[in-house]
């Protein structure tokens, strides 16, 4: 019995004092007092030192993009170290081209703030930040799209440009054990700051969409932040093509209404793909849009109607439709949305039709 | 009879090299040997750590587990002091000596589970050195098991641009090339002997 209280004891003893070491030493080693970030040498920020970057930064709001949380996996959170982030760690370079790595682009989840550090973003990250909305309302729009409106905050508003996304935020829920951020475009016109439209199209078993299709209800809050994105509509007067498919159709939507409602007087055609009439949706809205818009138009395809659907529009893949339909694509700018196969391939035809690459936007999903 | 401190450092390093005669610290040898310079740094972490737990453990066994008759947790409260010492020494490096820490602090933890580490204290114990000789066996031990590694990883860079059977690329390779070196090294072996 007492051998048995001795093992015990020298073991807890030593172990004890061990921990007791590691903390002590945890406590003054990794103790960095506060830290100075300055920011475009501009704006400083005191932060407690030890912590990463990027998380950093999200407590003082300023939302760099990240899609995996900081586990260095994603390799979003690029921000541009110019003093006291330490050398480039071998986490790091994987994420990162050569002409990154030379120009002190660095992982924001992986820079650890020791000392005073210097670094730079872009203007438009400040403009990031987190809302907790209210969903306002949610229609179905198909057998397996659905539109959501978020309602911000009294007295809150987005300035967002249109095309842009935001991510919201999909709590723990059923099987799912941690929070998760997922990227919507923005459907709704940037004018309406208070108000976001999202359309959400189902993923079967996707962690996001199940909980809005199972579990959101009217009246829900939800958080979101954005708006992201260098999907936007760019300022000048060429010829737009706009190509979606799917729920892709949110940031074109987005981009009409800016069309619309500051008279811009762009010629403008928008390809809608979608397999079949119960894929379709919104129509009367975009054609509404050729009313408002002087030359726009809307050009639905279905890629395999059903009988019954008595289609009278365009038919066949939409790479086919807009090949028929475009002959000169040299002065023309184009914005596709939707998945990459679909994007790649639109990219491939309006090459061939003679759209300048550095004049092709899109974001693939 | 009792053996110099010097003869045990030197034969450590060479005829009695814990990883070429007793295959010990094996994973991390076929893992890190692909270039020099990292198995440079792997090396010298591990000739301190080893120098450094080799002492305190042998503190630690003939003045806590020797005292009450505790020899048999050896084990246990070995693998717990050298866990807590690569922690603390990560930590101290981050603090003072950062570049240290980017060169050798990647290696550090993996340095806890080299089983090499364990073995040495536990020979310290079955062999039953005093202070001195624990300690020239831990700094001969290390030095020995770089090198080792030092030599494996020059000749796998020279061997890397020519061509090997494809089933025996990799591991398969460095397996071979440490049973010759093991070889090599046993030639010292009349030498000095310590075990």
């Amino acid at each position: 019995m007492a051998e048995v209280l001795t093992t015990v004891s020298i073991i807890s003893g030593i172990s004890i004092f061990l921990a007791a070491l590691l903390t002590i030493a945890e406590r003054f080693l990794l103790n960095y007092g506060t830290c100075k970030i300055i920011i475009n040498k501009d704006k400083e920020l005191e932060v407690k030192g030890g912590n990463h970057l990027l998380g950093s930064l999200l407590q003082n709001d300023i939302f760099i993009p990240s899609a995996c949380g900081g586990r260095g996996s994603c390799g979003l959170c690029k921000v541009k170290v110019i003093s006291g982030g330490g050398p480039l760690l071998p986490t790091e370079t994987p994420y990162l081209s050569r002409e990154e790595q030379e120009n002190n682009i660095r992982l924001a989840c992986q820079v650890r703030i020791r000392s005073d550090v210097e670094i730079e973003i872009p203007d438009e990250l400040f403009n990031i930040r987190e809302y907790t909305t209210m969903v306002e309302r949610i229609e179905e729009l198909t057998y397996d799209t659905k539109a959501v409106f978020l309602r911000l905050p009294e007295g809150e508003e987005m300035n967002f440009k249109a095309g842009q996304y935001v991510q919201i935020k999909i709590p723990q829920y059923g099987n799912n054990p941690e929070e998760v951020y997922r990227a919507y475009s923005i459907a709704s016109s940037p004018s309406d700051k208070g108000l976001i439209q999202l359309i959400i199209r189902k993923v079967p078993h996707g962690i996001s969409t199940t909980y809005v299709f199972d579990h959101l209800k009217e009246g829900d809050r939800l958080d979101l932040n954005g708006p992201y994105g260098d999907f936007y509509l760019r300022d000048s007067d060429r010829e737009m093509i706009c190509i979606a498919g799917g729920s892709g159709l949110a940031p074109i939507k987005s981009i009409l209404h800016y069309l619309a409602e500051n008279n811009i007087r762009r010629k403008a055609t928008f390809f809608f793909g979608c397999v079949a009439k119960r894929d379709l949706y919104y129509v009367d809205e975009m054609k509404a849009f050729e009313e408002k818009i002087p030359d726009f138009r809307f050009i639905p395809a279905l890629s395999a109607p059903e009988e019954g659907d008595n289609w009278a529009g365009e038919t066949g893949l939409i790479t086919e439709v807009v090949d028929r339909h475009i002959t000169d694509g040299s002065e023309m700018e184009a914005y596709l949305c939707g998945s990459p196969g679909m994007i790649d391939a639109c990219i491939e035809v309006l090459r061939r039709k003679g759209v300048p690459e550095d004049r092709i936007y899109y974001d693939k999903f | 009879m009792e053996i110099s401190p010097f003869v045990i450092f030197f034969a450590s390093i060479f005829t009695s090299n814990i990883l070429l005669t007793n295959f010990l610290g094996m994973c991390s040898y076929l893992s890190i040997s692909k270039d020099l310079k990292s198995a440079l740094g792997l090396g010298e972490a591990v000739i301190f750590v080893m120098t450094a737990t080799s002492v305190l453990n042998y503190l630690v066994y003939q003045y806590i587990l020797v005292p009450f008759g505790l020899e048999y947790l050896r084990f246990i409260v070995f693998i717990i002091v050298i866990a807590a010492f690569v922690q603390l020494v990560e930590m101290i490096l981050e603090r003072f000596i950062p570049n240290l820490y980017y060169t050798l602090g990647i290696f550090l933890p993996l340095i806890t589970v080299n089983c090499a580490i364990l073995g040495v204290a536990l020979f310290i114990v079955i062999r039953e050195y005093n202070f001195l000789q624990s300690l020239a066996y831990g700094a001969g031990g290390g030095i020995g098991w770089t090198l080792a590694i030092l030599a494996l990883a020059g000749i796998r860079q020279k061997v890397d641009e020519s061509k090997i059977p494809k089933g025996l690329q990799g591991p398969g390779f460095a397996m071979i090339v440490t049973g010759i070196m093991a070889l090599a090294f046993v030639g010292f072996s009349g030498i000095l002997s310590i075990q």
